[in-house]
């Protein structure tokens, strides 16, 4: 018994350099960039540093023998900003892949470089089709939703429950557009008209103009294309203005838990939105969603469930791999199934993207949430595969067919 | 049906009003802005701050004491006051001999830290905070739903516009704060305390901005970025107004609140650049502003 004790330990002795000799620099590391003083700093920011840190704590620390490292910076929303950081990772860092990404720009930018660079990214906190579709590398994954999930889930399921008339409005810029477009395309093939809809500026304090447009339109379902601090100002001055109260419903196409928080129920009740992650959801969610608030404070939205998923699918990768060579790495990515709290039963296409379920939420009345953060009623599970556009119609010339 | 434009008259009287509403805002806080340039030669960049603060201290009442919306509508604005008064005495005061430079990069640089450090403790995406009871509702003016708590928006800023140009205008403290700009040696010398009233002009600036930010509380979400939001156009309305004239600012604020306003339905996409063409054109034809004199 005792020289099998000791063989099993020779032999892993005598593995460990065998394997350290396929980690770079002795170190498995890995970046976590996004906004942590903008608009977007409760979206992802800091709490997806954490998630991060979370993983790899589930994942036990080390990976091969080799310790893991997670390192974080904050982009401003900024793609040039974020292309230095991500290069000076890269180039003096020995960062070997990065993730969360939140912006499109910014997400778009990082995933072109890290291309020419040979390594990993996987964004969770962007939105545009893109980075999936004529944008596509073959490094490159998205995690956690996408404008299309984001249409279909609150556009396509709306119209199912009689919302066929669509006033938008929507930000003056090209993440705005997109979802105006996917959503109307949605709303439409599913038998629904788009009666009108405007353009408001980026970061605009006062939506009561556009709302007055809206009510005046009738369409039954007001569709906020927008994000941030500025769905939040058009929910709550829709609530001023009386919008739900008549009839009207509002539908936010980018909301997730953690503005939910922010807004409060009072004024957020009734809203539809889609998200592919909610902590109250099962019990291994919620157990995630009390850990992770102990540690930050508040509960996950997808964007940080998200991150927590990729960079613990990245471990298990690299562990599958044997090394963290960025293509086994990725290999591994494409071909292993995602299972944790995040994903079940997920799968990676040739494309990049992960394709798990989505679900469309509404916001509870204030009096039938009994529990603090307690914030969704799930109304429909949407499948992957129809949420996400099939990696053979996304458009991403990787994809053979 | 009536219609100029294409549009039916009801679409603009509608619209005629949100932008009074805004215009309020807008008022409110060049007003602010006005007085403290016209009496101290400051450009206060930290006055969205300040407006940020405002809703804040209302949230925080509301929230950790108790405090409802009418105690906070006095309470807050004098906390703000006095905070604005201790960086005027401790601070500011010791940057007016020197280039006005010197004033804007100092008051620009406490606007950055009190945001981010409200960003730090609060988060990006602020709180709510609800419209007091009293207030909450609308009424049908036929024309268009007007909720309750923006008519009182309007009715209040004009009330604080007027009380506090007839403060600066028409009343001997008023007098003093004019004289001491003049030429505060003299001033001085007939026995007026003028460091303790151009801390008492920053304290009414700041207070007029705390004001603000109190009664935008409940329409707007209260966020750290709240005041970076709206600063820009406040010092365009003042530029707009005349650079130091407390009536240009006021008429300015709601003219081009209701030009932004009637923007919005013709060309939703141009109202956030609209005020700043009328700047560069009011720049071209009158340099001083509108209500400016000529310098």
């Amino acid at each position: 018994m005792n020289r099998l004790i000791m063989t099993t330990a020779l032999v892993a002795a005598g593995a460990m350099p065998a394997f350290a000799q396929e980690v770079s620099d002795n170190v498995v590391k890995i970046g976590i960039l996004n906004d942590q003083s903008g608009v977007y700093a409760d979206f992802g920011g800091k709490a997806s540093y954490e998630a991060a840190l979370m993983a790899v704590e589930d994942f036990g620390g080390t990976v091969l023998g080799q310790p893991i490292e997670v390192v974080t910076a904050d982009h401003q929303n900024k793609a040039d900003i974020a292309s230095n950081i991500a290069r000076q990772w890269y180039d003096t860092e020995q960062v070997d892949a990065i993730m969360e990404l939140t912006t499109s720009s910014v997400a778009l930018a990082v995933q072109a470089l890290s291309k020419d660079a040979d390594k990993i990214t996987i964004t969770t906190g962007a939105a545009t089709t893109e980075l999936t579709g004529a944008q596509c590398a073959p490094n490159s994954f998205h995690w956690a939703y996408d404008t299309h999930a984001l249409a279909v889930g609150t556009g396509g399921a709306l119209v199912d429950q009689g919302g066929d008339t669509w006033f938008f409005l929507t930000a003056d810029y090209a993440f705005g557009y997109s979802l105006e477009e996917q959503t109307t395309e949605f709303v439409e093939s599913k038998g629904g008209t788009v009666v009108g809809s405007v353009r408001h500026p980026l970061t605009n304090p006062d939506f009561s103009s556009f709302l007055l447009q809206a009510q005046a339109s009738g369409a039954k379902v007001i569709g906020l294309a927008n994000a941030g601090l500025d769905t939040q100002n058009a929910i709550k001055q829709a609530a001023e203005f009386g919008i739900v109260q008549g009839g009207q419903r509002l539908a936010a196409l980018l909301f997730t838990l953690a503005e939910v928080n922010g807004l409060g129920l009072e004024a957020a009740q009734g809203l539809s939105l889609t998200e592919s992650f909610y902590w109250n959801r099962d019990e291994a969610s919620a157990e995630f969603g009390n850990r992770f608030m102990e540690r930050t404070g508040v509960m996950p939205n997808m964007v940080q469930a998200g991150t927590y998923s990729a960079v613990l699918q990245y471990l298990k990768a690299v562990d599958a791999a044997g090394t963290d060579a960025t293509e086994a790495v990725s290999a591994k990515l494409h071909e292993m199934p995602v299972d944790d709290v995040f994903a079940q039963g997920g799968t990676v296409g040739a494309n990049g993207r992960l394709y798990k379920d989505v679900y469309l939420m509404e916001v509870k009345k204030p009096g039938d949430s009994d529990i603090p953060w307690d914030y969704y009623n799930v109304l429909q599970t949407i499948p992957g595969d129809q949420a996400y556009i099939s990696p053979e119609d996304s458009g991403c010339p990787l994809v053979n067919g | 049906m009536t219609t100029i434009f294409g549009y039916p008259l009801v679409v603009w009287m509608g619209q005629l009003l949100l932008g009074l509403i805004n215009g309020s805002f807008y008022a409110m806080l060049s007003l602010g802005l006005a007085v403290i340039f016209g009496l101290l030669r400051v450009i206060n960049f930290a006055h969205g701050a300040l407006y940020m603060l405002g809703a804040f201290v209302a949230l925080l009442m509301a929230t950790h004491l108790g405090i409802n919306y009418w105690f906070a509508l006095v309470l807050a604005p004098l906390v703000v006051a006095a905070g604005g008064a201790v960086v005027e005495r401790t601070m500011l005061s010791r940057l007016y001999k020197l280039d006005p430079l010197y004033g804007l990069l100092f008051t620009f640089g406490l606007a950055l830290l009190i945001e981010g450090t409200f960003r730090y403790f609060f988060g990006a995406s602020g709180q709510p905070y609800a419209v007091p009871g009293a207030l909450a509702g609308g009424m049908n003016l036929g024309f268009m739903f007007l909720p309750i708590y923006r008519g009182w928006v309007i009715v209040a800023s004009l009330v604080v516009c007027l009380a506090v140009w007839l403060l600066i205008e028409k009343t001997k403290l008023g007098s003093y704060l004019r004289a001491s700009t003049e030429d505060p040696v003299l001033v001085q010398s007939f026995g007026v305390n003028v460091p303790l009233l151009l801390t008492l002009t920053y304290a009414l600036g700041a207070g007029l901005a705390g004001l603000a930010g109190v009664l935008a509380a409940p329409i707007y979400q209260v966020s750290p970025l709240m005041g970076t939001n709206i600063i820009i156009i406040v010092f365009a309305v003042v530029v707009v107004g005349g650079m130091g004239s407390i009536l240009g600012a006021i008429v300015t604020g709601y003219l081009l609140g209701i030009a932004e306003g009637l923007t919005k339905v013709i060309y939703p996409e141009a109202s956030n650049i609209v005020i700043f063409v009328i700047m560069a054109i009011v720049l071209i034809l009158r340099p001083a502003g509108l209500f400016g004199k000529d310098a």
